[in-house]
């Protein structure tokens, strides 16, 4: 574990990348999306821990449209001293399921089905509890992933929707 | 006197609660020249101070202190620190509520007599003749402000609203408009129209719902007869020797502790906190608590059969667009025993954002099933089901002494198990409400459970015996004259109507009564 990552350029990263699952492992201490279009710093969690938790967190709530930065802010905060000791033990407990089902690792899976399996094996575990209770705000309640579903948000500053489509639909 | 009164005048009204009971009963005592001083735990904002975000709203309002729940309810399971989704602030819940504006039925005032017995059910008249109440209903409507009511027009009605109203003309509802609203259609009484903006929820940016934050309250203190104490958390209310209450304790937003006295003590802090406050003032004169000699405080809480139903469609609706509630269908509010149940069911419309859909459409669900329901958001449509549920003297807020809050008293527990009746309600409600929008072609229908309580009811019902319940016909506890309940603890039944306007009726009822004893010496 690195308390302080390594600076390293995107290019370095790119070089480097290691595939686990929808996210890559990038040198020590960054997690960085297969696009390459978003990338982390983790400090107190190994970087195949936090790929193998964002793979989970879209295995709970997979939106297909919704890029995996969405679900790495939304799993960032696990990331710290006091609570990075139950993720590791959580990812790893996770990684010995999938492995008793006969995969290599969680992320080591093909089929989304294979992974919701082990994750029904363990849906009343504290750890699968803390993990999807926790995505329910730090997924749907960042304000940039709503546009993804349509959501508009607060209209207040715009004068609401009297002159902006309060019943605009016409096809009912 | 005029406001601020010392902590020593024992001449004043001691009001606990701003809401719709306490923050309009403070207001037209004062009106009518009686000192009052009204203690509220919560902060006081005003609508350039609310925030238009779901979750964040929550933190800014949102009752929050230390609660427990028990029984068969889901809510136990899905939110079991949080029974009730109810608001601390000066204003109470009338930052929070929709406004829906809905006058009893008469059967309802007399559903003991007009349902009969039904088994588990501690059903009782009100000690109140309907007829009394239509004027105080048109005084509450007026305050209020309501559409459909008084000559004022209705509300348009929304994307979500049209969507409803096709669905139920398509299934020969006749009873269906934009709903009696709090929410000005047009400006009045110094308030806004409505902006479509939406977050009714959130508290009115535009101050076109009515909330007593920015009408009663600021009225009532501008008589100089109201003083409101904001961040005032009461811990107990104190009695004499013969058993009449003296004034209550209470600690200020540092926590420190003060004894303000009172001539008489009205106690309007939500069907939860009511309850809790009489029982945690126990004393060796009371040993069971404040008021309590029928065993009845705290037990027939009421919430109402409550529901949703959201549906998508294969076209957008962005229901989250304009009036949070725009719309009902009244057809299912009557007292009908061949539908299998006892009592009616409104259905209104109700949007939530998308932060709070994925907290409340199916609390607990996640995988593809979940997902893809909140991949249809922008079209889908949604309703609330309110009705009338049974009152059970097993239902009850009591003290759970293994939890306390932050002033080291015991937190309240709220058990409540649904009836056979509030089921079988539900169920059909939810057969309805799918009808409803299988008519207009849903692709998809979510019958949703109930969210954390916002209509809180009856722990300090009213009685015509003081056998059977705390209060009587003008909310004074049966046995401490000096001593009232103001809230909606005080029904006796729920009905199915939003129980707002009649908490407000009510409260216009008890100024009456209170001023009018005052005057006398009776008091």
């Amino acid at each position: 574990m690195s308390k302080e990552p390594q600076k390293l350029t995107r290019r370095a990263l790119l070089a480097q990348g290691i595939a686990v699952g929808s996210a890559f492992v990038v040198g020590a201490g960054y997690v960085a999306g297969s696009s390459a279009a978003w990338a982390m710093e983790v400090a107190h969690l190994q970087p195949a821990t936090m790929a193998t938790l964002i793979q989970m967190a879209r295995d709970i709530y997979p939106h297909d449209r919704v890029a995996d930065d969405y679900y790495a802010a939304a799993v960032k905060a696990y990331d710290n001293a006091d609570q990075a000791p139950v993720i590791e033990a959580g990812i790893t407990a996770l990684n010995a399921a999938a492995v008793g089902a006969g995969f290599s690792s969680y992320v080591g899976t093909g089929w989304e089905r294979d992974r919701v399996d082990i994750l029904r094996g363990i849906e009343d575990s504290p750890f699968f509890q803390m993990i999807r209770g926790g995505l329910v705000t730090g997924l749907y309640n960042q304000k940039a992933v709503w546009p993804q579903f349509g959501y508009e948000g607060e209209s207040f500053s715009k004068g609401g929707y009297i002159d902006r489509g309060f019943n605009d639909i016409n096809w009912i | 006197m005029t406001a601020p009164f010392d902590l020593t005048d024992d001449s004043v009204v001691v009001i606990i609660g701003t809401g719709a009971g306490g923050g309009v009963l403070a207001n037209e005592l004062a009106q009518k020249g009686v000192s009052v001083v009204a203690l509220e735990a919560g902060g006081r904002y005003l609508p350039e101070d609310y925030i238009n975000d779901e979750w964040e709203s929550f933190g800014q309002l949102a009752w929050l202190d230390a609660r427990t729940t028990s029984g068969d309810w889901r809510v136990a399971d899905d939110f079991s620190g949080l029974p009730a989704w109810i608001v601390k602030a000066v204003g109470g819940t009338t930052t929070h509520w929709a406004g829906a504006s809905l006058r009893f039925q008469d059967h309802e005032w007399k559903a003991a007599t007009n349902y009969g017995p039904v088994q588990g059910a501690n059903l009782l008249d009100w000690p109140i003749d309907p007829r009394e109440m239509d004027d105080y209903y048109t005084k509450a409507e007026d305050k209020l402000g309501v559409t459909r009511t008084g000559g004022r027009a209705g509300l348009p009605g929304n994307n979500n609203y049209k969507v409803f109203e096709a669905g139920a003309k398509a299934l020969g509802y006749t009873e269906v408009h934009t709903g009696r609203m709090a929410i000005n259609s047009a400006e009045n009484d110094d308030r806004l129209a409505c902006q479509q903006t939406g977050f009714c929820f959130q508290g009115c940016k535009w101050g076109a719902k009515w909330s007593a934050a920015y009408t009663d309250i600021p009225r009532g203190e501008a008589t100089g007869n109201l003083e409101v104490r904001d961040r005032a958390h009461v811990l107990k209310i104190e009695h004499d020797a013969s058993g009449k209450v003296t004034g209550v304790l209470y600690a200020d937003k540092d926590g420190n502790q003060h004894l303000q006295k009172a001539r008489v003590v009205c106690v309007a802090g939500n069907s939860i906190e009511s309850p809790r406050l009489l029982l945690n003032s126990a004393s060796s004169m009371f040993p069971d608590g404040l008021a309590n000699s029928s065993g009845q405080v705290g037990r027939n809480y009421m919430r109402h059969m409550t529901g949703s139903v959201y549906a998508t469609f294969d076209k957008p609706v962005r229901m989250w667009r304009g009036t949070t509630m725009a719309g009902i269908i009244q057809d299912e509010a009557r007292h009908d025993p061949s539908r299998g149940f006892v009592g009616g069911y409104e259905l209104e419309t109700l949007a939530l954002g998308l932060p709070f859909m994925a907290a409340f459409l199916d609390p607990g669900g996640w995988g593809r099933e979940f997902t893809t329901a909140l991949d249809s958001y922008e079209n889908m449509a949604g309703m609330w089901i309110v009705g009338e549920d049974m009152p059970q003297e097993t239902n009850r807020i009591t003290l759970n002494h293994d939890v306390t809050d932050q002033y080291g008293l015991p937190a309240p527990n709220v058990h409540f198990d649904d009836h056979p009746n509030d089921i079988a309600m539900r169920n059909h409600a939810y057969q309805q409400g799918i009808a409803v929008y299988e008519a207009v072609g849903a692709t998809r229908v979510f019958p949703t459970p109930p969210y954390p309580s916002t209509h809180n009811l009856g722990t300090n019902r009213m009685s015509e015996n003081p056998r059977d319940g705390v209060v009587n016909t003008h909310g004074q506890t049966h046995d401490i004259a000096n001593l009232f309940v103001s809230d909606g603890s005080q029904f006796t039944t729920g009905a199915a109507e939003n129980p707002t306007l009649t908490i407000v009726a009510l409260a216009i009822r008890q100024a009456d009564h209170i001023a009018g004893e005052l005057g006398r010496g009776n008091l």
